[in-house]
């Protein structure tokens, strides 16, 4: 027989065909040959007639190749035949197993289509998360050298990174020689009026020195100068891009024209850059301008934040040595102040992003899961279909295709996979990074700069290369090892014990994979759930929060501004549907603290160290009804206190502990540096301020709560530049705003309500970057657990196919039909089980990882022994489910028909 | 040069009306169908390998009749062409076309036998 093959191979020699195509054609002929060698054998002829006769049946080399030229489209010569081919070929081999790669995989739509969009879920999936993490934690700020900004804090007793004191400021800016220079901003508010509606506009105080230390250059006009930067300097104000085309249209002649800002008029110097994007502020004015005692003591940190420039050749630890030794000194200069306080650095980029990093991690490991799982799917596919092709192999390497020609024929159909799953992966990354950003928390960092680019491109090129290596590597070895006497032999039951045990390898790596991400999205879900129990310690229903500022023409006195606040109190109580309200500097949960350090007694104060820090609030007396936190002890405020009667405070019940351990706080005195002595009159309930969860653990626990009546006049104008209106109603409270903003407003019209929201709002928003994090991983668990269901059945009901004959014996000599399910049902579970096995103890270790973004579930415990049961069973469920189809089909095979089947 | 051309037609048209109708009844693999034509021929009739499987072929790229590699136990494995819906609807209008030519020569010759 291999004599006809080696005849007839020679007269297609000249047509070049593809080699399955000439395999095919040289098989038919080579047994039509045959056939007609027999028949004449056995009509007498002799071997030498008959072999001559049949040869001639064939035809010449011309006829054949004649005939078949205008069937068989002429292709160019077939890599498998060149064996091992040369450098030089490379390419156009290249070429070869592209364009068969791709008839091979149009041939079988059904499975090009699964694999691809499995592929495509979960390079997609990486893409996305990946955009995220390359334009929050990769990319370098968009200032010039950003490498060289950081950012320095003054650290207190109480915490480690506190705002700086602005004298303190000054004097690190003044000594210092590691930077080129140094600036210092603050936030703030400004009532902008004169030109249309009055507006409250979000701004920032910075030092004429911040713009050129970031390396900003004005788009239109010049930066503040040093002069303008001074106290009593005539105000001038530069606008953000933003606020320049809305209240200006993009003006050129905007320059010099005056501005009023919170009743001072200040020139326009200069606009800043569109794609400036240092805070929401949309004016900045020289930070001098702030005409506050904050400025001048070094007791207060009136949130001021620092940024210098490293000189060319000097580290960070340098500057950061020799900052911390200037405050040092400033401690032995400043007892009073300055004692135990030091100062500092972080790199700008880390002091935006480092809180972030760790949850973006989690779920760049928990996206990378579910591509190994879509791999090991596609890997699956792949093996399954190898069996298939077998006999194409085998072909092959009988006509002398080496064995890496193969493997490299192979990888070539799984790279264009991957790279397919690729193409769509960005489409569906493009989507779905679109949909991370509108559920992602309004505090990520930096969410402008994400966004596919070329780095991104890059990304997805790599890991697309790296996933079809990773698939394509297992089958294609499997394949190229078929030996071809085995294959080309009658039957197709191969000897396929490795490539099973490599499938069984895969199912329980994907279950594995699976409990992972399905114990981690668990994990997330339960310290949402908990932290939603969480107490905050008042009632957080139906209240409104907004901040109010009053009308320029009433900010001059102090004794106008108490009386403003009452009638405005009075008119919005009075509003129907508000069943109370008061005005508060610091709203629970809020975005804003402040904390004033006190002592014991009335005796003098004690060094800065020996201080205690405690939260600072000032209220109206109706705060505790809008709140409804309970009074433990003594009263709360009410019109008795005044600036004339004695000054007394409220502390609550984790101050009380503190300071007055076993007593009775109630008369008890305590003394702050600017208040003086104060006397104790009430003790109410902790509110949860720091977060429903950080609260625990915050440093600063202690809780005073003093009366907006006894402010002094002197402290009065910097009192009321935070203040926020809260009002508890009886309908829904976002209904209430337009009436309770006709009221705040006045007979003026001129004192605007904003940062409207409900505190359930605010609650809501705390915990959005947990929601975030549970709602991707919750995704992810969900597409993994379908991707590993998926793998069970595909794999089991191949299994099923492959044994039907074993199936088909057992039925026959007498098994019934649940031993057989019995059968197929516990070779499924025994993977399945083997890989929830490794899961769960691999899911032990991991979500450990995960313990700072957990809240009330500690890796150890009983609830989370229960989750991973429930994670058991529910996969235990599925895997069932995924076997259970297969081994019904077992049980309708016909013993008669299966025995015959092969 | 017209005559040639039509004569060829004619040639390879018969060619795929006599395979096209040996799949009618069933499908048979290309020693079978080399046989059949001999044998119901009486010998008249020959196809040589050389250009039986290139017509097989080209007709298989038409889409009018479907190869399959067979394997029967005991057997090696075999190419069985069967007619495709297609194939089906060619042979009908074949068989109706080589009726018709038929039944016209029979009239002109019969006329001149007359």
């Amino acid at each position: 027989m291999p004599e006809w093959k080696n005849q007839i191979r020679k007269r297609l020699a000249k047509l070049n065909l593809a080699a399955p195509r000439e395999a095919e054609i040289v098989e038919e002929l080579a047994q039509h040959a045959e056939d007609r060698f027999r028949e004449l054998r056995s009509g007498g002829a002799s071997e030498w007639e008959a072999r001559r006769a049949a040869l001639e049946e064939i035809g010449g080399k011309e006829q054949l190749a004649g005939e078949l030229r205008a069937t068989e489209r002429p292709e160019a010569a077939y890599p498998a035949a060149l064996g091992a081919a040369s450098k030089g070929r490379f390419l156009s081999g290249l070429s070869q197993d592209l364009r068969y790669g791709f008839r091979t995989l149009r041939k079988n739509p059904g499975f090009t289509a699964v694999a691809m969009l499995a592929l495509a879920l979960g390079i997609g999936a990486n893409t996305a998360i990946f955009s995220v993490v390359n334009g929050v934690l990769l990319q370098p700020l968009s200032y010039p050298d950003a490498g060289r900004l950081l950012k320095i804090y003054e650290s207190t007793p109480a915490f480690g990174y506190n705002s700086a004191a602005y004298p303190n400021y000054l004097d690190w800016r003044s000594e210092s020689t590691s930077f080129t220079d140094m600036g210092a901003f603050r936030s703030d508010n400004f009532n902008f009026t004169g030109t249309g509606e009055p507006e409250q506009l979000s701004g920032e105080y910075v030092s004429a020195s911040v713009f050129p230390v970031l390396g900003v250059h004005p788009r239109l006009g010049r930066n503040f100068l040093p002069q303008e930067d001074r106290e009593g300097a005539p105000c001038s104000v530069m606008l953000s891009d933003g606020f320049w085309k809305r209240r200006f249209g993009g003006d050129r002649n905007v320059l010099g024209k005056v501005l009023t800002l919170s009743g001072i008029g200040c020139a326009i110097v200069g606009v800043l850059p569109a794609d400036f994007r240092f805070t929401r502020g949309e004016i900045y004015l020289p930070m001098e301008q702030y005409n506050s005692v904050e400025l001048r003591t070094r007791e207060s940190h009136p949130g001021l934040n620092v940024v210098a420039r490293l000189k060319p050749a000097v580290s960070a630890a340098t500057a950061q040595a020799e900052i911390a030794a200037i405050s040092r000194r400033l401690a032995l200069q400043y007892p009073k102040t300055n004692a135990g306080h030091g100062a500092r650095t972080v790199s700008m980029k880390e002091d935006l992003v480092g809180s972030i990093r760790p949850t973006l991690m989690l779920l760049v490991g928990a996206v990378a899961f579910v591509l190994i799982i879509a791999c090991a799917n596609v890997a699956n596919l792949l093996l399954a279909r190898s069996t298939g092709r077998k006999r194409e192999f085998a072909i092959r390497a009988a006509l002398g295709a080496d064995r890496g020609r193969v493997v490299r024929q192979l990888l070539t159909e799984s790279l264009m996979l991957s790279l397919g799953g690729a193409a769509i992966g960005l489409l569906l990354a493009r989507w779905g990074t679109g949909l991370i950003l509108a559920a992602a928390p309004g505090n990520l960092p930096r969410a402008e700069s994400i966004g596919i680019d070329p780095y991104v491109l890059l990304f997805t090129l790599l890991v697309s290369v790296a996933t079809g290596v990773l698939f394509g590597l297992a089958p294609a070895l499997a394949g190229a090892n078929t030996s071809p006497q085995e294959s080309l032999k009658e039957g197709t039951r191969g000897a396929g014990g490795g490539r099973h045990r490599a499938e069984g390898i895969f199912v329980a790596v994907e279950v594995g994979l699976a409990v992972i991400l399905l114990a981690g999205a668990g994990l997330m879900m339960q310290s949402v759930w908990r932290l939603w129990q969480v107490d905050p310690g008042f009632n957080t229903h139906n209240i409104l929060t907004a901040q109010v500022a009053l009308s320029p023409t009433v900010v001059s006195s102090a004794p106008q501004i108490r009386m403003a606040y009452d009638r405005m109190l009075e008119r919005v109580a009075a509003t129907p549907g508000v069943r109370s309200a008061a005005i508060t500097t610091m709203v629970p949960l809020g975005p804003s603290d402040s904390e004033n350090d006190f002592w014991a007694g009335t005796g003098p104060q004690p060094p800065e160290d020996q201080l205690s820090s405690a939260m600072f609030s000032v209220v109206t007396p109706g705060y505790r009804d809008v709140m409804q936190f309970p009074l433990l002890k003594g009263r709360f405020f009410d019109s008795r206190d005044t600036l004339g009667s004695p000054t007394v405070i409220l502390i609550d019940d984790v101050m009380a502990r503190h300071v007055f351990p076993g007593q009775d706080p109630i008369g008890k005195q305590i003394s702050m540096m600017v208040i003086g002595p104060v006397t104790v009159v009430g003790v109410v309930g902790h509110v949860k301020h720091w977060g429903l969860d950080a609260d625990d653990t915050a440093k600063i626990r202690d809780q005073m709560y003093f009366p907006f009546q006894q402010i002094p006049d002197k402290f009065m104008t910097e009192a009321v530049a935070g203040l926020t209106l809260v009002v508890r109603s009886g309908p829904e409270p976002l209904s209430m705003v337009s009436a309770v903003a006709a009221q705040v407003a006045g007979s003026t019209r001129d004192q605007p309500l904003y940062a409207v929201r409900t505190i359930e709002q605010t609650i809501s928003g705390s915990l959005a970057e947990r929601r975030f994090t549970m709602l991707l991983l919750v995704i992810f668990a969900a597409t993994a657990l379908v991707l590993a269901a998926v793998g069970i059945y595909g794999v089991m009901s191949y299994t099923v196919t492959r044994q039907t004959r074993e199936i088909g014996i057992r039925s026959a000599l007498g098994a019934t039909r649940w031993e057989i399910v019995g059968i197929v049902l516990g070779r499924g579970m025994k993977l399945a089980g083997a890989g929830m096995a490794g899961g769960l103890v691999a899911a032990l270790v991991l979500t450990r990882l995960m313990a700072a973004l957990l809240y009330g579930v500690r890796p150890a415990n009983g609830a989370v022994a229960m989750l991973l049961g429930t994670v058991a069973v529910l996969l235990g469920a599925v895997a069932l489910l995924a076997c259970y189809l297969p081994a019904r089909r077992a049980t309708a095979v016909d013993p008669a028909t299966a025995l015959r089947c092969e | 040069m017209e005559d040639r051309t039509i004569d060829r037609e004619w040639k390879k048209g018969s060619a795929e009306l006599l395979i096209l109708s040996l799949l009618d009844a069933m499908p048979r693999h290309g020693y079978e169908i080399s046989k059949l034509i001999e044998q119901r021929s009486r010998g008249t009739l020959r196809f040589h390998a050389a250009s039986l499987y290139p017509l097989l072929y080209r007709l298989e790229k038409r889409g009018w009749i479907q190869g399959l590699w067979v394997e029967k136990s005991g057997q090696r494995r075999r190419r069985y062409y069967q007619l495709t819906q297609q194939g089906r609807g060619v042979l009908a209008a074949q068989r109706q076309g080589w009726q018709t030519f038929v039944e016209a020569i029979n009239l002109i010759t019969g006329e001149e036998n007359a």
